[in-house]
């Protein structure tokens, strides 16, 4: 970044490389800036992007209405130094053909596959032409988020399994094959995992998702604000507090409403609230998953008793549909600052000592230290965000590098570690947990007096918005659009979980089958956050 | 080692009745629990928990039934990871389509009595996905569902109490 103007080198560096852009003023899309480009230079530009240092963010497609009727409008979000930027072109209906990022950016692979599927613009030099997000629910050559596509689809009778997906494949001697899922042996989501391995070494390891697709983008279309938010709340159910931030932030944006200083300070507070329950959850679920039964049962304990203090304080255990557009639905009593402070010191304590246990405990450590490394070239040419990227010395973190309110006016302690595996991804999960409650602890002792919620106004036809925010996965970024009278036009959240799933199929080569289990835990991606 | 023993002494055994309140107390359900589970299942149920498109907000809930707050296992309650192994399938989410098949030979599976319950709003109703070109809805839209179990999502207690009624609908 040159000297405070985000993305002036690249601009430079565009205009010097031939590449007309236009860069547009929209106020309303506050943290952002947009630029737009012919179709033609749309490979070019990504491979600009990726000289001038920039990270791929997420991409995704729209139809755009009454403004362009034959046209979809195909958008990228790039980040640099904590500023993004939303590169924009524009394709016809009839002739939906772009050059792809992919060649650049291995983030850019399954979005733009599931733009393809979904929209059914297809990127010439994409190095995968299989489908992703399409399984058997509905046709090839139909596309169920252009308008035209009925929200109850062509249903048959029944949706046959998607058993002819065309996995990569291994031969040679020894050379086996293991499938697993949709359904999984525990309780957790369903996706499908295909393993080539030799004897007990993973040669290659390849996951098959969309098990889940509920078609949360086309469902949201015609929402009311309220109806979005409750849907936003229920992308990944573990991630609720931070998902429905993100898209309230994204319509307060477009809407131009600022949700008041103790709202904003109580969606802080309970977002570090669920970062904290899920980050003791994985950490006994890791250790659970090499048998050290005593680690899932310290941390499973101290999880549950968290989440009751948030259901005293908030009326939910996981503090669903407590923010809402404007501001929040739940306020903190006044005796619950005592509590939740009091509550920060003992965790504080206690998860201090367990750490130290588990530290010291070699029958654990063997297991972890080594096992599943996800180098930071690796992590960096993925894009990894949170906990992922942050163990493979990628110090990205919106609420530091990209602060929004309530953070402008707080200090997150960095947490990074460099290792990349799965000792490293846990050792993360542990700072962090230390971390949220120093700012939890701030977050009490200057939580502002006030209102909760400020008015809602619709916002004008096409505005759109943008919500970024740290979620306990990394970086959420939720873009919207408004159509007209006030109703949801587009919606895309992406979960972080896009950035981390394709780091499995990389950090699991050379490992053994029975580490899979916490090498996947290690990561811990959302099925359902991705799936969409 | 000495530390993880001494650690679990102080600690003691965490597992509790809930606090007294107008619903019945977790200890009273799975008292209720055990003695129908050893009628009914020489003492041991095993369930097969199969999430079918939910947002995992209700996993969370249902795992959270094997952290020593609950401990299920105590009542004779046990997870399974094959539904050949179990006598009940607890099934989350709106079923999506693409999990419509897997859902159906998962239940084919099922050795009889085949229970099932359907846990959360969306398996009780689609709640706020609904049907679509995506989602089937309800889970009763694709098998067989002999309870149903209500909230977003359920809390363990409530989870527990379905599997129960569940049990009382066995013949």
């Amino acid at each position: 970044m040159t000297a405070g103007i985000p993305f002036a080198s690249f601009m430079q560096r565009l205009s010097e490389a031939g590449l007309v852009v236009d860069v547009q003023v929209k106020p309303h899309l506050k943290p952002v800036q947009i630029i737009t480009l012919a179709a033609d230079d749309w490979g070019r530009f990504g491979q600009q992007a990726l000289a001038c240092g920039c990270r791929w963010v997420a991409g995704w497609g729209e139809e755009t209405g009454a403004i362009d009727d034959n046209n979809l409008r195909i958008t990228a979000c790039f980040e640099q130094a904590g500023a993004y930027l939303l590169a924009r072109t524009k394709v016809t209906r009839a002739h939906p053909v772009l050059t792809s990022h992919t060649p650049y950016y291995p983030a850019a692979d399954r979005p733009e596959r599931h733009t393809r599927d979904m929209f059914g613009v297809s990127f010439t030099d994409h190095p995968d032409a299989r489908r992703w997000t399409r399984h058997q629910a509905w046709k090839n050559l139909e596309y169920p988020l252009r308008r035209d596509f009925p929200l109850n689809g062509h249903p048959g009778a029944a949706t046959p399994a998607d058993h002819k997906y065309n996995f990569f494949s291994a031969h040679g001697s020894g050379v086996y094959e293991i499938p697993v899922g949709p359904v999984h042996a525990g309780i957790i989501e369903p996706g499908h995992f295909r393993f080539q391995a030799v004897g007990e070494t993973v040669l290659n390891l390849e996951a098959h998702l969309g098990y889940t697709h509920k078609g949360i983008e086309k469902i949201a279309e015609g929402r009311d604000v309220t109806g979005l938010a409750r849907l936003a709340g229920r992308i990944s159910g573990d991630s609720t507090v931070a998902h429905t931030w993100a898209a309230c932030m994204a319509m307060e944006h477009a809407a131009d409403i600022e949700p008041p200083p103790r709202a904003v300070w109580l969606r802080a507070l309970m977002c570090e609230r669920e970062r904290i329950a899920n980050h003791l959850g994985d950490i006994g679920a890791i250790t659970n998953d090499v048998g050290f039964a005593f680690g899932f049962y310290q941390f499973a304990r101290l999880r549950e008793s968290w989440q009751r203090t948030s259901h005293a304080a908030f009326g939910h255990r996981f503090m669903m549909d407590c923010i809402v557009p404007g501001g929040v639905a739940a306020n903190l009593a006044p005796r619950f600052i005592a509590v939740m402070r009091d509550e920060v010191a003992a965790l504080r304590l206690q998860v201090g000592k367990l750490m130290a246990i588990l530290y010291d405990s070699p029958s654990l450590t063997s297991r972890l230290l080594g096992t599943g490394v996800l180098t930071a070239e690796q992590a960096a040419a993925l894009g990894c965000m949170g906990y992922v990227g942050r163990a493979s010395s990628l110090d990205f973190d919106v609420r530091r590098h990209a602060p929004y309110p309530p953070y402008d006016q707080l200090r997150v302690k960095a947490v990074l570690h460099h290792a990349g595996d799965v000792n490293a991804r846990m050792r993360v999960r542990h700072e962090e947990i230390a971390a949220s409650l120093e700012v939890i602890e701030a977050l009490l002792a200057e939580l502002p007096e006030g209102s909760l919620c400020a008015d809602w106004q619709a916002p004008a036809a096409d505005a759109e918005g943008i919500g970024i925010v740290e979620g306990w996965r990394g970086e959420i970024v939720t873009y919207l659009r408004f159509g007209t009278d006030g109703y949801i036009a587009r919606f895309f959240p992406r979960d972080p979980s896009w950035t981390t799933w394709p780091a499995l199929e990389v950090l699991i080569h050379d490992n053994i089958v029975p580490d899979f289990p916490v090498c996947n835990k290690s990561v811990n991606g959302s099925y359902s956050g991705q799936d969409l | 080692m000495l530390r993880i023993l001494a650690k679990i002494q102080r600690i003691g055994i965490i597992t509790e009745p809930l606090p007294p309140s107008t619903e019945p107390t977790l200890t009273q359900i799975g008292e209720q629990l055990r003695a129908r589970i050893g009628e009914r299942f020489v003492g041991s149920l095993a369930i097969r928990e199969v999430d079918a498109g939910s947002c995992n907000g209700c996993e969370l809930e249902i795992q959270a039934l094997n952290n020593p707050w609950y401990g299920i296992e105590r009542f004779g309650v046990h997870f399974v990871a094959s539904p050949r192994h179990a006598d009940m399938l607890l099934v989350t989410g709106p079923v999506s389509r693409h999990m419509e098949e897997a859902l159906k030979r998962t239940y084919d599976a099922v050795p009889e009595p085949k229970l099932v319950v359907a846990i959360g709003e969306c398996a009780c109703d689609g709640g706020t996905f609904g049907e679509s070109y995506a989602s089937c809805g309800k889970v009763s839209n694709v098998i067989p569902v002999d309870v149903t179990v209500p909230g977003c999502p359920p809390t363990p207690t409530a989870i527990l109490q379905g599997i129960l009624s569940a049990i009382h609908t066995a013949k």
